[in-house]
């Protein structure tokens, strides 16, 4: 899936979102689903069976509604998803940090949605399905995924390989900046993304109101979300249900 | 040819109305279960209650189940044919065709449960060797074919087979190799049982599963291997017993029985010491490392801590002592129910590892969840059951599966 250029320097690309920003509306879903050729629901799916890259929950904490959008996690260490596959269909491009599924290599086990933690994969159950038309919208620089493969957010690995090719072709070379059809339709600004090898960047997630999920495990996402409110960030991390979680 | 030029000379079978009639429900069962199979497989997965969040269901737990029960072939065919227990010669071949059944049974229904099965060979192709599924993959496969040459001989022992003589010298030749085929069998099944307990003991990212071990493997892979073994024997005398009861007379003597118990349950004993043990670390130590508090897996009312105990000292402990015990285990009475509730055990076993672990919610904010499998799904696992039953019945009526029966019903024509 990735091209590995072992000479440049790598990038590891994160992502933070901010919990008291987000106001659950719902675009990034769209601006999602959009870019990654996700295709619309069939009519018998359910919210258990349903594609989504990107799912936004909803929780009660601090007297509010909490949306807590939920892309992949991009896990880097000891990355549970990976080191299950039996085919080699995913990847952890050391070029970039992320984790990529190879769809066309996809034997449609469910190994590697089983040991997700985060719940992050979707399988196709049925044949992809785009009404009269609506095909024409499909973006060409994302393959479409078929019937009994796995699919998950990839941080918009399309936008990334524009963007290198971009940069390729104007001489440059190694990582390049770009922004994921989530973070760039974000209309509260919730999602920031960026290259944790950028100090200015890594600063935001070293924050003391900056946390990750399920942190505990020790499987290194670089998905970082932030708040101000304690009883926000205690809903979220099961800090109050459970003192060894914290 | 008459049905019954093909019957072992002196063995007592139904005549074939009445073994038409039995086979019937299990090929109407048989060919619903194809059905079922064929919408799954042509139209799709969503013909199953699994989902994203239920990436395994029923098809993945009770081949794990399956697999374990069919584990008396390998460890039957270790004990006789390396460890020369020469008592078991009278269930080896049940054994046998009870581990061909189970295993390629199971192989249909992964074929049937992974969403492209036509790229199972990519496994092969980019096999990805830290994953345990892989090592499952080439094991299994391999193990399948080591039980249908093991079945070979068997199959050219029939009446009408063995008059042809090329087909007896080859049989003759392939039975001077069982040892090297039993070392084979044993060494691939030690390696598939254990990677099948490994698929869920490697899953960091479920703390309710997860384990540490030894090197690479965690305390599942051998838990599993030990589980299988020590109800593997049990099994083929809870089998054996059940086609004693249907073909209404003995099979083995008794002291079949009484091998195969007491293997059970020393082995079951030392399972459900270590078992104890990888409990008490994984409550202790395992969980809270991970984050998680041990007793938060069992809140949830359909998961209580009773599983524990019924999986422990109910299905465990109880059916170990029964077996280890040599005037219990004398009754067969006490012998089948104690077997009963040894594979019961290995069954929650493998149920709690796989349908508990996908129920419960790793999330903080996340909810437990239900499932309940698609009559698909019921009947593809039935068609499994049925065309067991369809084999182990037809291997029973044409081929030798029980050497000591002629010489019981001989000695009882006599007595």
């Amino acid at each position: 899936m990735t091209r590995t250029d072992k000479a440049s320097p790598a990038a590891h690309y994160a992502m933070i979102i901010d919990l008291d920003r987000c106001e659950g509306c719902g675009d990034c879903v769209v601006a999602c689903a959009l870019e990654n050729n996700v295709p619309p629901p069939n009519p018998k799916a359910t919210p258990r069976t349903g594609l989504n890259w990107l799912r936004v929950f909803r929780l009660e904490a601090a007297g509010r509604d909490v949306f807590l959008p939920m892309p992949c996690m991009q896990c880097g260490e000891e990355t549970p998803c990976q080191s299950v596959c039996p085919q080699k269909a995913v990847e952890l491009d050391p070029a970039t940090g992320i984790v990529g599924q190879i769809p066309e290599r996809c034997l449609g086990c469910r190994y590697c949605m089983a040991a997700c933690p985060y719940q992050a994969r979707v399988f196709n159950w049925w044949d992809p399905q785009w009404p009269a038309g609506m095909e024409q919208t499909l973006n060409p620089n994302v393959s479409v995924r078929q019937r009994g493969t796995v699919e998950k957010c990839n941080f918009c690995h399309g936008r990334w390989h524009a963007a290198i090719e971009k940069a390729a072709a104007a001489g440059g070379r190694g990582p390049v900046a770009y922004t994921p059809a989530c973070s760039e339709a974000c209309p509260a600004q919730a999602i920031t993304f960026g290259d944790l090898n950028n100090s200015e960047f890594a600063a935001l997630t070293n924050k003391p109101e900056s946390f990750r999920l399920l942190d505990s495990l020790g499987t290194g996402p670089k998905v970082f979300y932030k708040t101000a409110s304690t009883a926000v960030r205690a809903a979220v991390t099961g800090a109050a249900k459970d003192t060894p979680h914290a | 040819m008459h049905s019954t030029h093909l019957i072992a000379r002196g063995a007592c079978r139904a005549p074939l109305p009445r073994f038409l009639m039995w086979i019937a429900p299990w090929v109407a069962l048989f060919a619903l279960g194809a059905y079922a199979m064929f919408l799954c497989l042509s139209q799709g997965l969503f013909h199953t209650n699994m989902d994203n969040r239920y990436a395994f269901g029923l098809w993945i737990f009770l081949d794990l189940t399956v697999i374990a029960l069919g584990a008396g072939a390998f460890f039957t065919g270790f004990l006789l044919y390396v460890l020369h227990k020469k008592e078991l010669k009278a269930v080896i071949n049940s054994a046998v065709v009870i581990g061909l059944t189970c295993y390629s049974g199971a192989m249909v229904v992964l074929a049937v449960d992974v969403g492209q099965p036509l790229r199972a060979w990519f496994t092969y192709y980019h096999p990805n060797v830290h994953s345990m599924l892989t090592e499952v993959t080439f094991c299994i496969t391999c193990y399948l074919v080591v039980l249908a040459i093991e079945y070979v001989p068997m199959l050219l022992k029939n009446r009408r087979l063995k008059l042809v003589p090329s087909f007896l010298v080859f049989e003759w030749e392939l039975h001077k190799l069982m040892v090297v085929f039993a070392l084979i069998g044993t060494l691939l099944s030690f390696f598939h049982q254990g990677s099948l307990g490994g698929l869920f003991g490697v899953l960091r990212g479920r703390p309710f599963a997860f384990r540490e071990g030894l090197a690479i493997w965690p305390s599942t892979f051998f838990l599993f291997v030990l589980s299988a073994m020590a109800v593997g024997p049990s099994f083929v005398a809870l089998t054996t017993w059940m086609v004693e009861k249907l073909a209404r007379r003995p099979l083995v003597k008794p002291e079949v029985y009484d091998t195969l118990g007491r293997i059970s349950g020393k082995l079951l004993l030392g399972y459900v010491f270590l078992k104890t043990v990888d409990t008490l670390l994984w409550i202790n130590q395992t969980a809270p490392d991970r984050g998680f508090a041990a007793h938060r897996f069992y809140q949830h009312s359909a998961f209580g801590t009773w599983i524990l105990f019924a999986e422990i000292a109910l299905f465990g402990l109880l059916p170990a002592f029964i077996l280890f015990q040599p005037k219990l285990r004398q009754r067969r009475g006490f012998l089948i129910l104690a077997a009963v509730m040894a594979c019961a055990g290995v069954t929650l076993n493998r149920f709690v590892l796989t349908i508990q672990t996908m129920a419960l919610p790793t999330l903080p904010f996340d909810r437990f969840l239900s499932y309940w499998p698609s009559w698909q799904e019921f009947a593809a696992f039935g068609a499994i059951a049925a065309y067991a039953v369809l084999v182990y019945s037809f291997s029973y009526r044409y081929l030798t599966l029980f050497p000591q029966e002629r010489e019981i019903a001989l000695a009882e024509e006599r007595s």
